[in-house]
């Protein structure tokens, strides 16, 4: 009885704080996915300087991108949605925008000159009818090979500068019995593998083709074939403990000298510096392709639409924090993406985020990752083609396309 | 096991018995009435909910157009959902059988008055009492031909053992099937030993009287006497079937390729992950008339047939 009346004015008492909450000095809640000790490391950036400008961040974190959108999602619709949220950068807040659940912040855009400081692909992927309606904190790189640097001088080999290049090295490094990619051998890591040999191999145009416009006759190139047949051969080049892996136990395998290749974001670099290693001396990294092009996507902040004044008031103040170039410096340093501001000086990062700014200069460089492009039920229909083709050895390039072709007719 | 049915206050009739009945059922009804309401809102208002769902186009948020069937074509289209469709049929098939079979000499095993009865009581039901998620995130671990069992017996000596279901696509199935067996037989052992436990102690006398061999007994004595075991037995298991989600997750996250995929995940990953309510809740639909039609001959046997027959 008295755990009840507990209970029940335990209730109370948080009710009473949420909904006082408003009327208290710029509380924001802020809704997010990033649970992994790197991630909730950068994301206290963030928290600390907003807290230094006189807010209070309240801590939403929901571990799992896909739980913590359907939660947000969920009390948007219902009516009680956080002070500001999380989203990759792309698609997944379309339906928010064209519902009017989220508020456009091209007022605090015009001001600070996003539209120039920004990568054209991020911008595109943020502006819906003409307006900003998030806030894009970083770009990640998707498509980078990070490789073993001892294991290559051991064998001799130079890390490959393109998709054949890489298949013959691997050959080499697995006759020696070493596991030429390390993999994670879940649809999500086999896809991103698919994607970094199509533009690596097949080149921007045909990754916008297959991923944006999605005709079906950029399948019907010869070239698609051969991009097909590079990435079926390297099917033969992972370890059979690949398949239900997990992405970090693949980075591990680089780490410890068991494996040479793994591709992956940018956000593995995390797992080697844990690992205590540092990049240029004990692991390299490089974006295969006969022209270095760079993936990029990463993470915006939406702000739920509200008509309360003082909390558009805090989400006005978020959104200077969260661009910052003080706390876009630091940010990204611990999340192991690079600034989504062009203008910031990114000399003390380390080689890679370099490297990864260096390319993007060139918007000639810059690609739309297929978060930006596709819808997702089209690229859940593509992961599901890829893993059917990269878990069955016998599978032909020809039935891969016919299944590209079918997920393309009824994802389009 | 008989059935009570719960029959509205007949509606209008002179008798003031039956009026005085219906004062006395008002109460009651009463008490029911939430539970009632939540199963008309929640459940039933959901499956239709769902149901109309599957007809629209439906993507991000729900849409109330209307295009037909044109979801379920493009879900019959679908290679991950008739994979997961019969998926499903063989680790429904293998996993209640094994349980019932594994579940039943584990029982008659215990029956034996061996010593340590508690201990391997204890230890037989354990599994059960682990998630999905712990017992197939274990099996991952231990069937992983480069860290479990293959592993071990390879270090052993014996270079070419191989045990490489896990990471098979045509036996990747299997596995699962072996996880949930783990998970399942204890549960189903305690309720069989509840119902070995509770034979009269004459029918053993008597059969011993005449004779008749152990084994004998309990096949044809015994196991039908156990029936109502069975059922509960079968009902449970079935419903961990039919919802039979985070021990794929856990284990395979429904690979290699789409090996291992089951309708629940399909209906999850759609609804959540891609933003396909419409064929989500199509494939939801289908679950749902599937599971209908399995229970529908069984309830009308056990339930409508006999009342009729009073009647």
């Amino acid at each position: 009885m008295s755990m009840k009346t507990r209970v029940s004015a335990y209730t109370l008492s948080v009710a009473l704080i949420w909904s006082s909450g408003a009327l208290a000095q710029q509380k924001a809640e802020v809704l997010h996915w990033w649970t992994s000790a790197g991630e909730s490391a950068s994301v206290k950036v963030f928290a600390d300087q907003f807290n230094k400008a006189g807010g209070t961040w309240v801590d939403n974190a929901i571990a799992g991108g896909a739980n913590a959108r359907t939660a947000g999602i969920n009390r948007m619709v219902g009516g009680n949605p956080p002070t500001m949220m999380q989203f990759n950068t792309g698609k997944q807040f379309d339906e928010l925008v064209s519902n009017d659940l989220v508020r456009d912040v091209d007022a605090q855009a015009k001001a600070g000159k996003w539209r120039e400081i920004m990568p054209k692909p991020i911008v595109d992927a943020t502006v819906r009818d003409g307006k900003f309606y998030a806030v894009p904190v970083n770009i990640h790189g998707q498509n980078w090979m990070f490789y073993n640097t001892k294991i290559f001088a051991d064998a001799g080999l130079q890390p490959p500068k393109t998709f054949p290049e890489l298949v013959e090295a691997g050959e080499k490094l697995k006759a020696k019995g070493i596991i030429p990619i390390a993999l994670g051998g879940q649809p999500n890591w086999e896809h991103n593998l698919f994607r970094a040999v199509v533009v690596g191999h097949g080149g921007a145009d045909m990754f916008r083709q297959l991923y944006g416009t999605r005709k079906p006759d950029v399948l019907k190139s010869p070239k698609f074939k051969e991009t097909v047949e590079l990435f079926g051969k390297m099917r033969g080049l992972v370890d059979p403990g690949s398949p239900g892996r997990n992405w970090n136990d693949a980075t591990a395998l680089v780490i410890t000298d068991k494996a040479a290749m793994h591709f992956n974001g940018d956000w593995a670099k995390g797992e080697f510096i844990a690992a205590g290693q540092t990049a240029g001396k004990e692991y390299g990294c490089t974006v295969v392709g006969q022209e270095p092009k760079l993936v990029i996507g990463g993470d915006v902040f939406v702000f739920p639409a509200t008509k309360d004044k003082a909390t558009l008031a805090t989400q006005d103040k978020l959104v200077e924090v969260l661009l910052d170039p003080a706390s876009q410096l630091e940010f990204n340093k611990k999340k192991g993406s690079i600034p989504v501001r062009m203008d910031v000086d990114v000399s003390s990062m380390d080689v890679c985020a370099q490297k990864s700014h260096a390319i993007l200069k060139d918007p000639a460089n810059q690609v739309e990752s297929m978060e930006i492009l596709s819808p997702p039920n089209f690229s859940g229909a593509m992961q599901d083609a890829v893993t059917q083709y990269w878990n069955n050895p016998n599978m032909t390039a020809d039935t891969f396309i016919e299944k590209i072709t079918s997920a393309m007719r009824d994802a389009g | 096991m008989d059935t009570i049915s719960i029959r509205a206050p007949s509606m209008p009739s002179g008798s003031t018995k039956t009026r005085r009945r219906a004062r006395m059922r008002l109460p009651a009804a009463i008490a029911l009435l939430p539970t009632a309401l939540i199963v008309l809102v929640v459940y039933i208002g959901c499956m239709l909910w769902t149901v109309r769902l599957s007809f629209t186009s439906s993507t991000l948020l729900p849409k109330l157009d209307w295009v037909g069937f044109a979801q379920y074509s493009r879900l019959f289209a679908n290679d991950r959902f008739l994979t997961s469709a019969s998926n499903i049929v063989i680790f429904g098939t293998l996993f209640i059988s094994g349980c019932l079979i594994i579940g039943f000499l584990l029982a008659v095993f215990i029956d034996q008055n061996v010593r340590g009865e508690g201990l391997f009581r204890t230890v037989f039901l354990y599994p059960y009492s682990m998630s999905f998620v712990v017992t197939g995130v274990a099996w991952q671990w231990f069937l992983n031909p480069g860290l479990g069992l293959q592993k071990l017996v390879r270090d052993m000596g014996f270079e070419s053992f191989t045990f490489d279901w896990l990471v098979n696509q045509r036996m990747a199935i299997y596995t699962i099937v072996i996880a949930g067996l783990w998970h399942g037989a204890g549960l189903t052992m305690a309720i069989m030993l509840a119902g070995l436990r509770g034979v009269d102690k004459d029918l053993w006398k008597a059969a011993r009287v005449d004779g008749i061999p152990t084994w004998r007994v309990y096949t044809s004595v015994v196991l039908p006497l156990l029936r109502p075991m069975v059922v509960t037995a079968v009902v449970l298991l079935t419903t961990g079937v039919v919802k039979l989600y985070d021990l794929v997750v856990a284990m395979t996250l429904g690979g290699p390729g789409i090996a291992t995929e089951v309708p629940a995940k399909f209906v999850m990953d759609h609804l959540f992950e891609r933003n396909n309510i419409a064929l989500g809740t199509a494939a939801a639909t289908i679950m749902l008339i599937t599971v209908i039609a399995v229970l529908a001959p069984w309830v009308y046997v056990r339930y409508v047939r006999p009342q009729g027959r009073h009647a």
